[in-house]
């Protein structure tokens, strides 16, 4: 279970309103890369992980991702806040407004509702921990772009602090998948399908 | 902005830096469970997250979900969410 802490993880205060950029950064809410996408994969390959660690890795990095869905949020909240719908609408989310207003909807850059299509629990260890290897590069990239389209360093700083954790989460997979491989060699366990 | 809310900001950074420190170590220790400095570390940054959780939530209410006691009306609901803007 989870228990709610009343705070984000890192600070985000953004002062001024800009439309343009909730559009981009949404898509680390419901996009293909995303925080939404990488917890619900972490937290679902979990069950099916064999050693310690690999459980306990992706269960917590699975919640540390739910932090950063709630950052994300955050961002988009307040990079929305009282915005007119002219200026909404001049800046490319008419379509965005007319559906969901200023709320929060996990869509990604292009508008596309979030699906759990972009990523797999596979029950196999090897192949779920090179998966999300894979996702971490994957969303740094994104946090890259993303970086390199905002100006206003109150979106600026909170991008870096969750581009670093990306790089901080592939190590620690990096470690993870090392450690099952060791298991799987040691030939008292294999994987057999079906289980 | 006022004195208080500038010592509230600043006991709440400490925090997110003591709870950063310790998430940190705490995906470390998943895959190094026998790292003897880190766990030493571990275990005095607990302490001290703790420390500044309960001065926090003596001074200006509830953060941590199911570890305060509550006066009339439910605090839980009384300070700002931290997402909102401008708070
Ligand atoms: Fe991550």
């Amino acid at each position: 279970m989870w228990y709610y802490e009343k705070k984000l993880e890192y600070p985000v205060k953004i002062k001024n309103s800009c439309p343009k950029m909730a559009r981009y950064v949404i898509t680390q809410y419901g996009g293909p890369d995303g925080e939404l996408g990488a917890s619900l994969r972490y937290l679902s390959q979990r069950f099916s992980m064999p050693t310690n660690e690999a459980k306990g890795i992706l269960n917590d990095i699975g919640t540390e991702e739910l932090a950063h869905l709630e950052m994300v949020g955050t961002m988009v909240h307040q990079l929305l806040k009282d915005v007119p719908v002219d200026v909404l609408e001049k800046e490319g989310l008419g379509a965005y407004y007319s559906d969901h207003d200023h709320a929060v909807y996990p869509v990604n850059a292009s508008g596309v509702p979030f699906t759990a299509a972009a990523f797999q629990s596979k029950g196999d260890p090897v192949a779920d921990l090179v998966e999300d290897l894979a996702a971490e590069q994957k969303a740094r990239a994104t946090y890259e772009n993303l970086i390199n389209l905002a100006q206003d360093p109150d979106v600026i700083d909170p991008l870096r602090f969750l581009r670093e954790r990306e790089v901080v989460h592939f190590q620690r997979f990096g470690e993870a998948l090392r450690i099952v491989q060791n298991k799987l060699a040691q030939k008292k366990y294999f994987i057999k399908k079906p289980y | 902005m006022d004195k208080y809310s500038n010592d509230r900001e600043s006991l709440m950074k400490e925090i997110m830096a003591m709870d950063f420190t310790l998430y940190d170590l705490n995906l470390y220790l998943d895959t190094h469970p026998c790292d003897g400095r880190a766990l030493m570390l571990y275990n005095l940054s607990v302490q001290r997250a703790l420390m500044l959780k309960s001065m926090y939530q003596n001074m200006y209410g509830p953060i941590i979900q199911n570890c305060f006691t509550s006066t009339c009306p439910w605090q839980w609901i009384e300070s700002p969410w931290p997402w909102q803007k401008g708070v």
